[in-house]
């Protein structure tokens, strides 16, 4: 089924190599990777060289050639949420997930990363799971907080 | 009225004190070399596009009063401009770059030899020996000459590195070969052959005998 949609994302781009961005992340959108079969076969139908499709894949932090979890957490390192604890928080999620940063479990349920600056200031220390923003962040609210995704 | 192709108009500009002739769209070092001057150059190569990754080639030039300093590979001849592709600062950035290019490929005869030119020490740096300085020949000379595509960088920043990819190497390398006699360290050659190793010992295209 996966592959179909790579084969209907690939079919909309085909012959047009200045769609390879825009095509990696539209896989990456939809398997929260890129294969390496995949890769393959963007170099095929964009007509770009595979050495190309994996210098752009492995390029911008983006995109992943490893399988990521169902939910990704990512814990803002950035100066000013460093000054407000992140690292502290960091070591909760770590903790509690037991993962490193980059690292996925192996039930795929989260993915880990840190960012230097997400760029809510404002609201640091911060997590973002999925796209959310979860603002003014302590260890003690990591649980409840990672608690919501399954 | 008789149409006629635009002039290309000849420059003069000052290279090391002497009078040099170029045309419009030449490069610096195009010029020099023209001219039998000589510029340390890592990352050119005529047949390719410049590039300017290795910044060897850094001259200073002089417009209008104001002193800059530039990749003689890529600027382009401008009229009356003064060139000098030797002073204290000149030599300066280019021992400090070759110090830097020396903690990654130590034992590069090339870099050896522009080492003792410019007075480089090659222990300046802590070594981090990638052996590969990123100049991009490879991968270049592969992709404008050949066509092949055979190696490309990956990855960025301090992690970048050159890669052969499998299955285009094991069809393509074993006949070509030709970027290892380009590579200022030896790497290319060192990364094809542990490209063959790991990912398909014994498969490279058969020679006929
Ligand atoms: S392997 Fe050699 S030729 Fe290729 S980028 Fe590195 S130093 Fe340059
Ligand atoms: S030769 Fe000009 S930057 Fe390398």
């Amino acid at each position: 089924m996966c592959s179909d949609k790579i084969d209907q994302i690939l079919a909309r781009h085909r012959g047009k190599p200045g769609a390879l961005i825009r095509v990696l992340i539209e896989i990456q959108h939809e398997k929260r990777w890129l294969p390496k079969e995949a890769l393959a076969k963007v170099a095929q139908a964009l007509e770009v060289p595979l050495s190309r499709v994996t210098q752009i894949a492995t390029f911008y932090k983006t995109f992943s050639l490893k399988p990521k979890g169902r939910h990704e957490v990512h814990v803002c390192t950035g100066s000013s949420c460093h000054v407000r604890g992140a690292a502290r928080l960091l070591a909760e999620v770590q903790r509690m997930t037991g993962l490193k940063p980059g690292e996925t479990d192996s039930e795929s349920r989260f993915s880990l990363e840190t960012g230097s600056c997400l760029g809510s200031c404002s609201l640091g220390p911060e997590i973002i799971v999925d796209g959310t923003h979860h603002a003014r962040m302590t260890p003690a609210k990591v649980e409840g907080v990672l608690k919501r995704y399954s | 009225m008789k149409r006629e192709s635009p002039p290309v108009a000849e420059i003069v500009l000052q290279i090391d004190g002497k009078a040099v002739k170029a045309t419009e769209g030449m490069t610096v070092l195009q010029a020099a070399s023209s001219a039998t001057i000589s510029i340390p150059t890592l990352c050119h190569h005529e047949k390719l596009e410049p590039y300017g990754a290795c910044r060897l080639c850094m001259v200073e030039v002089e417009a209008r009063g104001r002193k800059s300093y530039v990749v003689s590979c890529l600027y382009p001849v401008a009229r009356d401009l003064i060139v000098r592709t030797r002073s204290d600062k000149v030599d300066k950035i280019r021992r400090v770059i070759l110090e830097e290019l020396l903690a990654h490929a130590p034992h590069s005869p090339e870099l050896m030899r522009l080492a003792q030119e410019y007075g480089a020490d090659k222990d300046r740096f802590e070594k981090e020996s990638s052996f590969c300085i990123l100049c991009g020949l490879c991968v270049r000379y592969c992709a404008e000459i050949k066509g092949k595509n055979a190696v490309g960088f990956v990855d960025h920043g301090a992690r970048r590195k050159i890669r052969f990819v499998p299955e285009i190497a094991s069809n393509e390398c074993w006949d070509c070969q030709e970027c290892f006699a380009l590579c200022p360290t030896s790497f290319a050659q060192a990364a094809y052959f542990l490209t063959e190793a790991l990912a398909f010992p014994g498969r490279r295209k058969a020679w006929t005998p």
